[in-house]
């Protein structure tokens, strides 16, 4: 680490918080494009996330959040940018794709930042225990019963120890997005990519979620939260990005952006989003 | 209240519904008893017909059925192993089939297209009579094995590719977003469940595997069909020799149909698709 005043790609973020300062952020995404064909969804975004901050990227559909998150793990391969993921550098590099060192620097990625699902994708063949262990095993080489020790921890944390035993098929659409976070905490990442977490669901296990959420922000995860709800936003973010077409318009802290725009385009969606209720 | 009143169900049954009901079991024991009669109708002429023809011989028929009964075993045992084997070069074939890499995706749909496209005739007389002549010589058993093994392997090889691609796009990116490497992906998460998706077609094929491997009685593979032809021709009672060979058939599949449909019932439990 180096002792010169850290050069800021993303005049939102604030560090020194929470953390110390001159503290490196766990994510920093540098100038990141991203064309699907001829389509330029993502328009040069930069994100620095420090350790233990709760991020919100907020925005329409197609407003191209989700696929910012889905570039920080490499589901997306940006077509231009540097995605850092705790100490780990990678630049965007869409012609090499397909190498064999590349794709090892992806999984290292991957394995630091963990993502959660709006249609939480559990592995139907296997069950509750099953999908907890699978990764930590074959991935991070845990013994079995280690595996199946921090399995047990995190799904008690998500409230769900008794369907330890359970294929997915049983659980409510709740339960499924409760296991796939304790799913995503066995690989004990350095931050937590949620994408829509809650969008899939009846209105009436939204909270369940929320609540599990919440309680991460709170006790010191690093997280990156694309959504729609605002009282999480409000409640558990240090800061909330919007986006629009690629760019973001306008960053801060929850209660400046919601409840105090400055931009009309953000104006007009959060109104949207309020008519909308 | 007024409107409560109105809207609680009646305690009593209004007497159409029992109408409705017994309307319904009369339409289906009707039907039920249709079918049955066009099926003894049917199969009584055609036993008429042989017997009014000359061709009915009990004698023949105790003398020589469990001869051929006894070819049931081998066509049997052809279709498990070939089965099994064409289930292994379906996978390999389906792998290939996906692949990003021209040599191998190459490789895989030459031998689809190859093999669905001839008769599994053919493939079968040139395992056995054109092989030789190369030099490789199979005995009867490996070689009818072989010809099934390989024809199958390419229409089944087509069956997976389906199932692979029927697996949700989310269960590969949530299997790589753990960090898993791309072979994990496959062998762990995607195949599992794309062979649940297959087995009803496998099932299916197990049963068109024991018809056909009839086919390599040419080659002189004493099964079914060869015993039925072969004793039913040097006695002149081809007609009883292939209808019993033909009823063996018929409860074969009857019977593996049967498992085939209980081990789907037991898939659908145990998964749980999301």
């Amino acid at each position: 680490m180096s002792a010169m005043p850290v050069a800021h790609v993303d005049p939102f973020a604030r560090p020194g918080l929470l953390t110390p300062d001159g503290a490196e952020p766990i994510v920093r995404l540098t100038a990141i494009e991203k064309f699907f064909g001829s389509n330029h969804v993502l328009r040069g975004c930069n994100l620095e996330v420090y350790p233990k901050e709760t991020i919100c990227l907020i925005g329409r559909s197609g407003s191209g959040k989700s696929t910012l998150l889905r570039c920080t793990n490499f589901l997306e391969e940006p077509t231009v940018g540097v995605v850092e993921v705790g100490g780990m550098r990678l630049e965007a590099d869409p012609l090499r794709s397909r190498s064999r060192d590349h794709r090892e620097q992806i999984r290292q990625i991957r394995m630091s930042a963990q993502m959660v699902f709006q249609e939480f994708n559990l592995f139907p063949h296997m069950t509750v225990i099953g999908n907890l262990i699978e990764a930590p095993i074959r991935v991070r080489g845990l013994k079995k019963d280690e595996a199946v020790a921090i399995a047990e921890k995190h799904l008690e944390r998500v409230g769900l120890s008794e369907k330890r035993d359970a294929y997915p098929a049983r659980l409510s659409g709740g339960q499924k997005q409760r296991v796939a976070i304790a799913r995503a905490l066995t690989m004990e990442p350095k931050v937590l990519l949620f994408d829509e977490p809650t969008s899939a669901l009846d209105p009436t296990l939204v909270g369940e979620v929320v609540t599990v959420m919440e309680e991460l922000a709170h006790t010191g995860s690093t997280m990156i939260v694309v959504t729609h709800e605002m009282a999480f936003a409000r409640e558990a973010a240090d800061r909330v990005y919007f986006i629009e077409e690629g760019q973001f318009i306008e960053a801060g802290p929850p209660e400046k952006v919601l409840d105090d725009p400055q931009d009309p385009r953000t104006q007009s969606f959060l109104s949207r989003l309020q008519n909308r209720i | 209240m007024t409107a409560n009143a109105t809207l609680a169900a009646p305690d009593v049954e209004p007497p159409i519904l029992e109408r409705i009901r017994a309307s319904q079991r009369a339409a289906r024991s009707s039907f039920r008893l249709k079918f049955i009669i066009t099926w003894a109708l049917i199969l009584g002429a055609l036993g008429a017909a042989i017997v009014a023809t000359g061709n009915a011989n009990p004698e023949f028929s105790i003398t020589w059925a469990p001869y051929i009964l006894a070819g049931a075993g081998l066509t049997i045992l052809i279709s498990v192993v070939s089965i099994f084997l064409a289930t292994c070069l379906a996978i390999i074939g389906a792998l290939g089939r996906l692949s990003s890499n021209g040599f191998i995706n190459g490789a895989a749909s030459l031998y689809v297209s190859l093999v669905r496209g001839t008769p599994l005739l053919v493939q079968i007389y040139f395992v056995f009579f054109a092989l030789p002549q190369m030099g490789i010589v199979l005995d009867p058993i490996p070689a009818g094995i072989v010809a099934l093994s390989f024809n199958y392997g390419a229409y089944m090889t087509e069956i997976f590719r389906a199932g692979i691609q029927a697996v949700p796009r989310g269960q590969r990116e949530a299997a790589e977003a753990l960090g898993m490497p791309e072979r994990q992906v496959m062998r762990r998460i995607v195949l599992p469940q794309a062979v649940r998706i297959v087995v009803p077609a496998i099932g299916n094929d197990f049963v068109s595997m024991i018809k056909d491997s009839s086919l390599v009685s040419v080659v002189g593979l004493q099964e079914m069909l060869w015993r039925a032809s072969t004793v039913g021709r040097s006695n002149s009672q081809l007609i009883q020799a292939l209808l019993i060979a033909a009823l063996v058939y018929w409860a074969l599949t009857i019977f593996f149909s049967f498992f085939q449909a209980k081990l789907e019932q037991r898939l659908a439990q145990g998964d749980v698709r999301i």
